[in-house]
């Protein structure tokens, strides 16, 4: 009475055969969205149910899950897809990169390279990277088709005659292999590089959406830009306050009502890692394996 | 009449077996030329290898036409087991087909007769599995393009010779095209649309 009444992965295997094609010739067509049937999953909609569907598919007993969001392994998402894995799979979970075989992310690319044992699923909202520049189905598809991309590259231009740089942040769109133009999920540009000739699988589900997409290992990925205005990853000019470290991606914390604030590290493994590795920031606490050398040097 | 019980049997752990035979494509799917194994979990009738076996009850249902070449087509065996444990329905038009079974390669017909896919939906094309001698020895190859860092080398002995001469076609094609996997016994090789195949020389 008490066995689970849910497959291995909670997806029944005649799911998993349909989204397993469907990764296969995502990875045969880089950056081409494979339409597939997404199922209910026992979350809401936005929450990652496109990731979840394709980590489903592909996760095996031997597999060590990762799941992040927004770089945090420690968020309410993040912590209850891993939960619901390690409860349906019983697959081992780590908050370690390096450690992980398969990655679930929303949002971030960790700061650690990753390495080729390693699958990078990518939760999606809007797979369609000309869906708010064109909202009938029928004409994107018909772009892709023709790759006709110049209404991007109108897009950006109106950035920079408005702004004067190309002021997208997130979801900056990408050229897969030279073909097609990609949505890299709504990662911050700074990750944009790190898709470039990466040594891991890079899969991308959007369950609402029913998309599923990838980018194989060491392919090209370029970010669209002008000679002009070339390509610059954005991040704040400032160190960690936590683990100093000059080259993560920060998150901006507001610390109280009079505009403080202060930067950390997204990727909260990496900070993490630095810290326990002795790295300090401006607003870190002394560690207390400091203090007691201190002691003892006094 | 053959029984069901005479049949060979199909994976001893649908679950776990069709998760590692997947990984396996997967993988050969995303790293062209490199060499995986697949774990044997099931049976095979008759001139099915045991990769393609394997492949068969992990990726067909009742959602993907199948396409047999005739050697395959004319044994009642793997009709049989195919129609039992996967349920998909062999098709005569090849262009229909998501799948095509070649067990004798050496007669694998022209690839334009296989479904290419449309610009609109390059996806709705065959995957075309392909039994052959061996794909550790023989004659070396080299590919390119994405999945390979650099340039891969494959070492295999291919009927037909000129297949990778005839996968040229999918160069003008892209990103309509056909995908080819590899079988020898338990080993699998993937050649995507997107990979560019020279013979080495010698």
């Amino acid at each position: 009475m008490n066995a689970p009444a849910y497959n291995f992965a909670y997806l029944d295997e005649q799911t998993k055969r349909m989204i397993r094609r469907a990764i296969l010739k995502a990875i045969a067509i880089p950056g081409y969205q494979v339409p597939f049937a997404s199922r209910e999953m026992p979350m809401p909609y936005g929450w990652g149910t496109g990731g979840v569907q394709v980590t489903a598919a592909i996760l095996g007993p031997a597999d060590v899950l990762k799941v992040i969001d927004q770089g945090s392994d420690d968020t309410t998402n993040a912590i209850s897809i891993r939960k619901f894995f390690a409860k349906t799979a019983g697959v081992a979970t780590t908050t370690a990169t390096e450690e992980a075989t398969v990655i679930q992310t929303r949002h971030r690319i960790p700061e650690a390279a990753l390495s080729e044992n390693q699958v990078l699923v990518y939760q999606v909202p809007i797979p369609e990277p000309l869906r708010f520049l064109e909202p009938r189905e029928t004409e994107t598809r018909r772009m892709h088709a023709l790759a006709e991309y110049g209404l991007m590259h109108v897009k950006l231009y109106e950035d920079i005659a408005r702004f004067g740089h190309i002021a997208t942040a997130y979801a900056y769109p990408v050229k897969v292999n030279a073909r097609y133009v990609m949505d890299p999920s709504p990662t911050p540009k700074f990750d944009n590089p790190k898709m470039d000739n990466c040594p891991a699988l890079q899969l991308f589900g959007a369950g609402r959406e029913k998309r599923i997409y990838a980018i194989p290992p060491y392919t090209q990925v370029v970010s669209l830009d002008f000679e002009d205005h070339p390509f610059e990853p954005y991040r704040f000019n400032a160190p960690c306050a936590l683990c100093g470290a000059e080259d993560s991606y920060l998150d901006e914390i507001v610390t109280d009502d009079k505009g403080s604030r202060m930067f950390v590290c997204s990727d909260t493994d990496y900070c993490e890692g630095r810290q326990a590795a002795g790295h300090h920031g401006s607003l870190s606490a002394a560690p207390y394996k400091d203090k007691a050398q201190g002691g003892a040097n006094g | 009449m053959t029984t069901i019980a005479e049949l060979p049997p199909g994976f001893a752990d649908k679950v776990l077996s069709a998760q590692s035979t997947f990984r396996s494509v997967m993988d050969a799917m995303a790293r062209p030329g490199s060499l995986q194994r697949i774990v044997p979990g099931a049976g095979a009738p008759d001139m099915m290898m045991r990769g393609t076996a394997a492949i068969a009850l992990t990726l067909f249902d009742h959602d993907t036409p199948l396409w047999l070449d005739a050697p395959m087509a004319a044994s009642p065996d793997v009709i049989k087991w195919l129609k039992f444990h996967t349920g998909a329905p062999v098709v005569q038009d090849s262009s229909i087909a998501s799948f095509a079974l070649i067990g004798d390669a050496a007669a694998l017909p022209p690839l334009e007769r296989f479904a290419l896919g449309t610009s609109e939906y390059p996806d709705r094309s065959t995957t075309v599995i392909l039994q052959v001698e061996s794909l550790d020895a023989g004659r070396s190859f080299e590919l390119r393009g994405p999945g390979i860092d650099g340039a891969a080398t494959l070492q295999a002995s291919i009927r037909p010779f000129d297949l990778f001469e005839r996968l040229r076609f999918n160069e003008p094609l892209f990103p309509r095209g056909i995908d080819i996997v590899l079988v020898a016994d338990d080993a699998v090789v993937a050649i995507p649309r997107t990979t560019r195949v020279v013979s080495k020389g010698s």
